[in-house]
């Protein structure tokens, strides 16, 4: 196992919001979790979990109004982001903290050629001349494994496979040799193929220039592949904290085995993949407790009553749930539930 | 680009010779006769049967139509049946105060269109953003003779700003500009509008932010061009609406362009007028397209334009 131990970024109890007519989502709802230098989180969630708002939040990208980055903080190299003006934020963004998208086919701007948009943030954030940013950009391009470069970075978006515009985007993120890469759902769009490709990129780039990234996915095989560290999100918390290893040997929240479980695996029979029952809640409609209690098999009234703090369970691992907590135990009202 | 340009250019061929053959029909069919309405009141029949010979308005139809069309293609239009002056002469007079009239009125459509739009874009349910749309409404509204009758009211007559009528200097070409121009700009505004208002949303404007980049050269850089792309389309399709409008703002404001010159040609069945300027107006629809066809091209590489 490798060991981090500089602090890149800490983020404390964020909160960000979304006030619609609909009501309060709380879309990130508290959560905690640092990144050192040169380490790989990965953020794992389903569908609407927040991992996504989690990533916008970090360079404060979030669409106002509706939404709203109402509480906690984000320390990057010890300093706040939410206090920073917006001009010293653009100074961070694509410079020191930059992110890739889930969609290559639509991230990239149509109606300029891969190496102008690389060679924008290039002129931007490292003050070069037009012609340099654009050898540079061509380099990058060349780093990212694009063959003939020269050409390639003339071409428009539409004239490059969706495997390559990813590359584009990743060569345009790490231009500025930036200290965090967020990459949100980097593969999700790519072909199987070209989803290994990619990751092994990200990978290779992260160790020559020791960025730290920040990998969401909803795909517990990348984790496995990528990551050091791992946050399970359900509905807008992080429910398990630990070592991304730890997570596939000694899974501890009833969320997070349910995740494993609903994996297709190669090594058994199974006739029906295993499902987690029920839906994720309304984030309009947030359970008093647990949010993930109206699911649990194990839940008692505790559960349904208070939110459970995230706790240590090991050195490195924290978890979210009253079953590892000293008042599980003293809580006799054992309903297991019907049909779970 | 260049091939494209050539074929472009043959392709009006045809659509010319459709525009001409249309004018000579409708033309032909329109009740009125030149040789009668030339020959004044109380001619005898055989005056008028001599006019019509002489003009070769008692050849067939086809025939005259083949002749025509051969003239023409050598800059040779036939002479008016009023002023017996040669057709292409009495246009190229009147050509160049209907097309500054028309790019005036274009210059309007295009930058108060687009500047509005854009601002009401980028302050959504503003204070601005809904005065401009109002104003945007009326101007799409009011029909253009009414509007440059009420410019006429206020700023000629009573505030004296303004000539009432005529053409030559930069202050007689404001208030028609005006009015010809204003639907179209209303039309670019709204336009602009909804088309910024889309690619705000895109992904690749969130790409832009991420990177670094100062509010204004997202919308300006980043927006703009991918938002332009609807908007040329309007534009083109409003400089047809526009040449329209020059016979009505003409009218009104008394300017002698070529729209006033086809509409009397029209009055006195002055054939030969009414098709050369028909068909002088179409040449320069055709090529305006092509403009936006290029432009297209120039805003959107992915339009292949083979």
């Amino acid at each position: 196992m490798k060991q981090f131990d500089e602090k890149i970024l800490e983020v404390k109890n964020l909160q960000t919001y979304f006030f619609t007519d609909e009501g309060t989502s709380k879309a990130v709802n508290g959560i905690s979790f640092t990144l050192n230098k040169g380490e790989t989180l990965g953020i794992v969630g389903e569908s609407g979990s927040g991992k996504s708002i989690t990533s916008l939040s970090l360079l404060r990208l979030i669409q106002s109004p509706p939404g709203k980055i109402t509480g906690g903080s984000i320390l990057f190299k010890g300093e706040d982001l939410l206090t920073k003006t917006e001009k010293q934020m653009r100074s961070i963004r694509g410079n020191e903290i930059s992110m890739i998208f889930q969609e290559p086919m639509t991230s990239l701007n149509p109606v300029y050629s891969a190496g102008e948009q690389i060679a924008e943030a290039i002129r931007l954030h490292q003050k070069l001349g037009k012609k340099e940013a654009w050898n540079k950009a061509v380099d990058m391009l060349r780093l990212v494994g694009i063959p003939s470069p020269e050409k390639r970075a003339k071409q428009e978006p539409h004239e490059l496979s969706g495997g390559m515009r990813q590359r584009v985007m990743i060569a345009m993120a790490l231009a500025c040799h930036p200290e965090v890469l967020i990459a949100d759902e980097p593969t999700t769009a790519l072909d199987v193929t070209i989803q290994a490709q990619i990751l092994e990129l990200i990978k290779t780039l992260q160790k020559d220039f020791g960025t730290a990234v920040i990998l969401i996915t909803h795909d517990l095989g990348v984790v496995y592949e990528t990551c050091d560290r791992v946050a399970v999100m359900y509905a807008g918390k992080i429910v398990e904290y630990t070592l991304a290893k730890e997570i596939f040997t000694n899974p501890k929240h009833p969320y997070t085995i349910g995740l494993l479980n609903s994996l297709p695996r190669l090594d058994m029979d199974q006739e029906e993949l295993t499902t987690i029952p029920g839906t994720v809640p309304s984030p309009y409609n947030m359970p008093k407790g647990c949010s993930f209690a109206p699911r649990c098999a194990h839940a008692k009234r505790i559960c349904e009553q208070a939110v459970p703090d995230l706790q240590s369970t090991g050195p490195s691992t924290q978890v979210s749930c009253w079953m590892f907590t000293p008042q599980w135990e003293q809580d006799h009202d054992v309903q297991e539930k019907v049909g779970v | 680009m260049f091939v494209f340009i050539v074929r472009r250019i043959l392709q009006t061929i045809p659509v010319l010779l459709g525009v001409s053959l249309v004018v000579f029909l409708i033309m032909q069919m329109v009740p009125g006769d030149p040789a009668t309405l030339l020959a004044g009141e109380g001619a005898t029949k055989e005056t008028i049967e001599m006019i019509r010979h002489q003009l070769g308005l008692d050849r067939p139809i086809l025939y005259q139509y083949f002749d025509y069309v051969i003239h023409a293609v050598q800059g040779d239009f036939g002479e008016s049946l009023r002023s017996s002056r040669p057709v292409l002469d009495e246009i190229l007079v009147r050509l160049p105060i209907t097309l500054e009239l028309a790019l005036a009125s274009i210059f309007i459509t295009v930058v108060l269109g687009m500047v509005a739009g854009i601002i009401s874009a980028t302050k959504q349910y503003s204070a601005s953003d809904i005065s401009i749309m109002i104003v945007a409404l009326l101007g799409i509204s009011l029909p253009s003779f009414w509007l440059g009758l009420m410019l006429i009211y206020f700023f000629s007559v009573n505030l004296q700003w303004f000539p009432v009528s005529g053409w030559g200097t930069f202050k007689h070409m404001i208030l028609p500009a005006i009015t010809l121009g204003a639907g179209g700009a209303a039309i670019v505004a709204r336009m602009t509008r909804s088309s910024m208002l889309e690619v705000v949303r895109q992904d690749y404007i969130r790409t832009a932010k991420a990177k670094g980049l100062k509010e204004h050269v997202i919308i300006y850089k980043h927006g703009l061009k991918n938002a332009l792309i609807p908007v040329i389309t309007v534009v083109g399709l409003q400089f047809g609406a526009l040449l329209g409008g020059t016979v009505l703002t003409e009218s009104v404001f008394a300017i002698n362009g070529l729209g006033r010159l086809i509409v009397d040609a029209i009055r006195t069945r002055d054939l030969p007028m009414v098709q050369g300027g028909v068909l002088i107006a179409s040449v320069i629809f055709v090529f305006m397209n092509l403009a936006v066809d290029v432009l297209y091209r120039y805003f959107n590489k992915r339009i292949d334009l083979n």
